[in-house]
């Protein structure tokens, strides 16, 4: 989560090794198929996008490094400043709006007491809306880094906050355990079905 | 070939033409923003949207619709009139209508089509978005809030000037155009992005609120600042040139023009010669034609015509090189040459000193070898011609000569010295192999190896790599030499050359030096060593107080291209004329009128009375300049002394690009690239914009 944007960039060796099996994927001359994953790389490794890191992915991609930066901007997972160890992104889109996103903010803002767009002052927590997330069943819910949380109210919200800032292992997904994103309570239809835990993430 | 039907008329058209495209051929004007017949299409702008039937119920757009057999197609029905209306409203949304201090006023394609499709008030009332302006250095100005996001300017710089530092950075509402990082956009042809902006978004900064098109008077013309005769036309208000665009020429220039050509036209209000000079102890000053011309005949009369030289410039015309050739004639000299830069062209062979692929003919070339040639700076516009080529698959170029210089399409290095071209000549080298496999394989030989002192060993050598590889076949020439000055084919075709017994341009400077040579007429030559011509008499005449007219003892003041009827031919060997734009300043006049004149003065006078007759007389001395903008292919004789080659490297003809001849080094806009594209300073100054 460090550097300024001008700052050149390299993989570390096991970073490396990651790149390199992604560009195996593909054929010989089509490195630039490698711009997305290998962006998504680099982040992992810094924490964002600087134009260090779309150099990099230019050289090794050998694609024009405009290119690589209109593909960076294009998508909003890329993160194009220093954010923080745990970046809280919620949805804020209509159904997680309806399902109370508002309290979800508010129990953040309360907790950490920054705003969306803010970071605290230890880097632990930075704040964003974001657009739907596509986990709407399960509405509201909030994502950091790869995990989702679901199902939130205000107390969870900012219990799950809580245990972040202490180091707690938290739960992720639903809040209320249900498994993926079938019905409150259970399943409705094809109950017998999922009960052999044949499918779904019944746990 | 598919038949369809466009507003009822029925149309045959090749598979893969678009709907765009056939109703083109039929005269139907398609409103388009994003489209543009040289980039690739886009469809991202929604404006040529057409009815077409059979096909879902909706609009389609029609410059990416391939044409199929049976379509029906409605330019103009209600549905596609209403769709355009929409996307009319929607670009208009967030588009500041700033017209009245827009510089695309009155030639931009919005405010067009608005006339035709826009509304007369606005349904949006929210906060229009705005962008800010974004950096793109000397050229180009950029106001990006009206930009409508068509990337023709993307397309443009990536695609033809293969340059792609240009892009569309966030999406929807946040989507912006800029240059990576703001950087200047560093390409010899970025003003073009300027042509092809359909909006006010890219303008250019130099011409930045100088006058409205309808106040412009229009002359098409010929450039001459590179020996690509690009086809402009040149803008002119109150008798000054304003701005110079490009014209469409197929053959020579497509629709593109280079950032010198374009934008060095400053530079001929600047240090202009405008009144006959004398100088009168060490000191030049103003005097009258007649003292001038008495000048020169204290100096001339009596005088053996060994002892009298002259040398012509890059943008001599064939008019002014006529009469002085002439003039040099009555007065019994034979020290007269047109290759200033002492390039070791061979005047009697025509193939020898031409562009014989065509331009065009690059087009159809399979492999290139460069030879002490950078396209690039020397001709950026041809430059293109060959990265189009590279595009479009199955090429392989090579080059010899300085290495690493991005030419915007791949080159094998294949050495820095002649020695290289020696092996391929005499079939040693894999290269040979490459050229003698292509069908119609080329040479591009620059200044860069003909203005060497071995410069007639590697043009016959180059001439070996021609005939060993199966460059000279039926049809096919792929001998191409590419020159750097407007002037030069012209001089050579007009045998601008030393005559028998006669000094080249090293030997007239040396004789100056000597004191051999007396007399010395520079017809717009600065590119000579001016310090080293001894005590000889100079006699500049020429439109630029440039280094010629400092050395000079007698200034004759010329027109500069932009002011005169004057004859060029191209690297080709296409004889084009210029036409008169603007006037000249005070006394300056037309060139091969000061010759005439003068050769009154000094008893000799010459029978050129009038334009006609000095033509009559170009195309005495040479019949290919008595048709106009033709290619007459060159017999393959032989030409080049074969010799001994230095091991020295090539080097290039062309150290600053943007400063290669009076006008550009005269001009401020070509100062300021120099400082930001040559001296890599990127800061603005306080004087920008
Ligand atoms: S700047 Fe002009 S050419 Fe470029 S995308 Fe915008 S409107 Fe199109
Ligand atoms: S011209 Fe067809 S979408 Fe722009």
């Amino acid at each position: 989560m460090s550097g300024s944007a001008t700052e050149a960039f390299q993989f570390t060796p096991e970073y490396m090794e990651q790149a390199k099996a992604i560009l195996a994927k593909y054929p010989q001359g089509r490195e630039r198929s490698g711009v997305l994953p290998l962006l998504d790389l680099a982040q992992r490794q810094l924490g964002w996008v600087s134009t260090g890191v779309v150099e990099e992915v230019a050289r090794i991609t050998k694609t024009p490094r405009m290119k690589v930066l209109e593909v960076a901007t294009f998508y909003t997972m890329y993160k194009h400043s220093p954010k923080g160890r745990h970046h809280v992104e919620v949805c804020t889109n209509i159904a997680c709006w309806l399902r109370g996103s508002d309290e979800v903010l508010r129990a953040i803002k309360d907790e950490l007491g920054i705003d969306v767009g803010g970071q605290t002052g230890d880097d632990l927590f930075s704040l964003a809306e974001a657009e739907c997330l596509g986990a709407c069943c399960n509405a509201p819910m909030l994502q950091i880094g790869d995990e989702y949380f679901e199902d939130l109210t205000y107390e969870t919200t900012r219990d799950l906050v809580r245990k972040l800032k202490r180091g707690e292992p938290v739960k992720v997904g639903s809040q209320i355990g249900r498994s993926g994103s079938e019905p409150e309570g259970g399943p409705t239809t094809l109950a017998e079905f999922c009960t052999t835990s044949k499918v779904g993430g019944a746990e | 070939m598919p038949k369809l039907t466009i507003d009822g008329i029925e149309v045959e058209v090749p598979a893969g033409t678009t709907v765009l495209q056939a109703a083109e051929i039929l005269g139907i004007e398609i409103p388009r923003f994003c489209y543009h017949e040289r980039l690739s299409i886009a469809g991202n702008c929604r404006m040529c949207l057409v009815e077409v039937k059979p096909g879902p119920p909706k609009p389609a757009a029609s410059c990416a619709m391939p044409v199929a057999e049976g379509m029906d197609v409605r330019t103009d029905s209600e549905m596609a009139r209403k769709a355009r209306k929409g996307v009319m409203e929607f670009l208009l949304i967030n588009h500041p209508l700033d017209c009245p201090i827009c510089d695309q006023g009155g030639e931009c394609d919005l405010q067009d089509e608005a006339m035709t499709f826009g509304n007369d008030h606005s349904r949006y009332g929210e906060m229009k978005r705005s962008v800010t302006e974004k950096e793109m250095g000397p050229l180009v100005k950029t106001a990006m809030t009206r930009c409508i996001h068509c990337t023709r300017c993307v397309r443009f710089t990536t695609e033809v000037a293969g340059v792609p530092e240009m892009g569309m950075l966030g999406r929807g509402e946040h989507a912006e155009i800029t240059t990576y990082l703001e950087q200047a956009l560093d390409s010899e042809l970025s003003g073009n992005v300027v042509d092809l902006c359909p909006v006010g978004a890219l303008t250019s900064r130099p011409y930045a609120f100088t006058a409205r098109p309808w106040e412009l008077r229009k002359t098409e013309s010929i450039d001459v600042l590179d020996a690509l005769g690009t086809n402009v036309r040149i803008d002119v208000r109150s008798g000054q040139v304003l701005r110079i665009l490009p014209r469409l020429n197929e053959a020579v220039n497509e629709e593109w023009l280079a950032d010198k050509s374009r934008h060095a036209m400053d530079g001929l209000r600047q240090q202009r010669l405008d009144t006959p000079y004398v100088r009168k102890d060490g000191q030049l000053v103003p005097a009258s034609w007649e003292e001038a011309f008495a000048a020169i005949r204290a100096k001339v009369a009596g005088l053996d015509g060994s002892r009298i030289a002259a040398i012509a410039g890059d943008q001599a015309d064939c008019e002014a090189m006529t009469a002085l050739k002439d003039l040099m004639g009555v007065l019994g000299s034979t020290n007269l040459d047109c290759r200033q830069d002492g390039a070791k062209l061979d005047p009697t062979v025509r193939a020898g000193y031409l562009f014989n692929s065509t331009v065009e003919g690059i087009e159809s070339a399979d492999a290139l070898l460069l030879v002490g040639s950078d396209p690039r700076w020397e001709a950026p516009v041809l430059n293109a011609r060959i990265r189009k080529r590279y595009l479009a698959g199955g090429f392989k170029a090579g080059r010899i000569g300085p290495a690493g210089r991005d030419l915007t399409y791949p080159v094998e290095e294949l050495g820095v010295d002649p020695s290289v071209l020696i092996e391929i000549a005499e079939g040693r080298h894999p290269f040979a192999e490459v050229l003698k496999a292509a069908k119609t394989p080329m040479i591009i030989l620059g200044m860069g190896a003909l203005t060497r002192t071995d410069g007639a060993a590697i043009l016959a050598a180059a001439r070996k790599v021609a005939d060993t590889t199966g460059m000279v076949t039926e049809g096919w020439n792929g001998f191409s030499v590419l020159h750097t000055a407007a002037a030069r084919v012209g001089g050579l075709d007009l045998g601008f050359v030393p005559g028998s017994g006669g000094l080249d341009t090293r030997g007239i400077q040396a004789g100056c030096a000597s004191g051999a040579v007396e007399v010395l007429y520079l017809l717009g030559a600065d590119e000579i060593d001016t310090n080293a011509l001894g005590k000889a008499f100079v006699i500049y005449q020429g439109s630029h107080g440039d280094a010629g007219a400092h050395r000079a003892d007698v200034i004759l003041p010329g027109l500069a291209y932009t002011e005169k009827e004057a004859t060029y031919v191209n690297t080709e060997g296409r004889p084009q004329r210029t036409k008169v734009a603007g006037f000249g300043p005070g006394e300056a006049k037309e060139d091969w009128k000061i010759i005439r004149a003068l050769s009154g003065a000094l008893d000799k006078t010459l029978p050129l009375d009038s334009v006609h007759q000095v033509r009559a007389r170009m195309a005495e001395i040479n019949p290919v300049l008595g048709t106009m903008n033709a290619v007459t292919p060159a017999a393959w004789e032989a030409f080049g002394t074969e010799g001994p080659v230095d091991t020295a490297a090539f080097t290039t003809a062309i150290a600053n690009y943007y400063m290669t001849c009076p006008i550009s080094r005269a001009s401020p806009t070509m100062a300021e690239c120099t400082r930001v594209f040559i001296n890599g300073n990127q800061e603005r100054t306080g004087t920008d914009g």
